[in-house]
């Protein structure tokens, strides 16, 4: 898959860029979005409300953050993992617009909570992708000292 | 039938997500996210377009569970936007990483108004 980082050194008209992806890659995306989908909805008839969409948004930011170094600082991930995990059930799972229909229902009735929503899942979300980057990064550096 | 609708949007959101950030990171190289920020406005414009039409008398119920919760659900997403800032705001293009964060937060509440007041438009 084209990480963003290679797609921006093509600079090529869309029909080139767009043929160059292939339809097990835009697959796996798709099912990876259905599956992530479908775990933030029945998160969601568990727990309604903005403190699933809260859950789901910190959860996923962890996910992504644990993923992310391990495929690109530990091993060399399978050309689908990513699509799959990454773009499609950590993408397909976490939602942006949710987040933001949530803070404005929320607005309606109680300003300041809404406010601390926008604020709280911010912070929580990027504070969980850091965090999941460094203990990753940590603990493969332990279990290597450890196998050394 | 409803968790058919949510893996059928899912699966389209999630699709239009990967294609639209590669179509609009493969047209300028700032490295900054303009593909998961266009992805979020788009997908929050619509889903505040849908709650809009729900709060004025247009319940659509089978649109509200595939479109909102699947495909707007799926366009849009918190972990990719949260690890794209991480990555500026720790690999030294904090400016950038500030603009990201506090620019998608209001882009997103901004697009979400603009979808509620179209529903308004229509409905009330």
């Amino acid at each position: 898959m084209a990480s963003p980082a290679e797609a921006r050194t093509v600079r090529e008209p869309a029909g080139k860029a767009a043929s160059a992806i292939t339809w097990d890659v835009l697959a796996a995306v798709a099912a990876g979005g259905a599956i992530g989908s479908v775990l933030r909805w029945s998160t969601s008839l568990v727990w309604p409300g903005p403190a699933s969409t809260f859950l789901v948004n910190v959860l996923g930011c962890l996910a992504i953050g644990v993923l992310m170094c391990v495929i690109t600082e530990l091993v060399t991930p399978h050309r689908l993992l990513r699509p799959f995990l990454g773009v499609g059930v950590l993408g397909g799972f976490t939602t942006f617009s949710t987040y933001v229909t949530d803070a404005l229902r929320l607005a309606l009735s109680a300003p300041l909570a809404a406010l601390g929503y926008l604020l709280a899942t911010v912070l929580c979300c990027l504070l969980a992708v850091f965090v999941g980057i460094t203990a990753t990064r940590a603990l493969s550096r332990g279990l290597r000292r450890e196998a050394a | 039938m409803t968790l058919l609708l949510v893996a059928l949007g899912g699966a389209t959101g999630a699709s239009l997500r990967f294609l639209t950030d590669l179509w609009v990171q493969a047209r300028h190289d700032t490295g900054f996210p303009w593909g998961t920020l266009v992805v979020n406005a788009v997908g929050s414009l619509v889903l505040g377009f849908l709650a809009g039409a729900a709060l004025f008398g247009a319940p659509l119920p089978v649109l509200q569970t595939a479109l909102g919760v699947g495909l707007c659900g799926a366009l849009t997403t918190f972990s990719t936007f949260g690890y794209e800032s991480v990555r500026l705001l720790t690999g030294g293009q904090r400016l950038f990483g500030l603009l990201n964060v506090v620019g998608s937060v209001l882009v997103g509440l901004g697009s979400g108004v603009l979808g509620v007041v179209l529903a308004a438009s229509i409905w009330h």
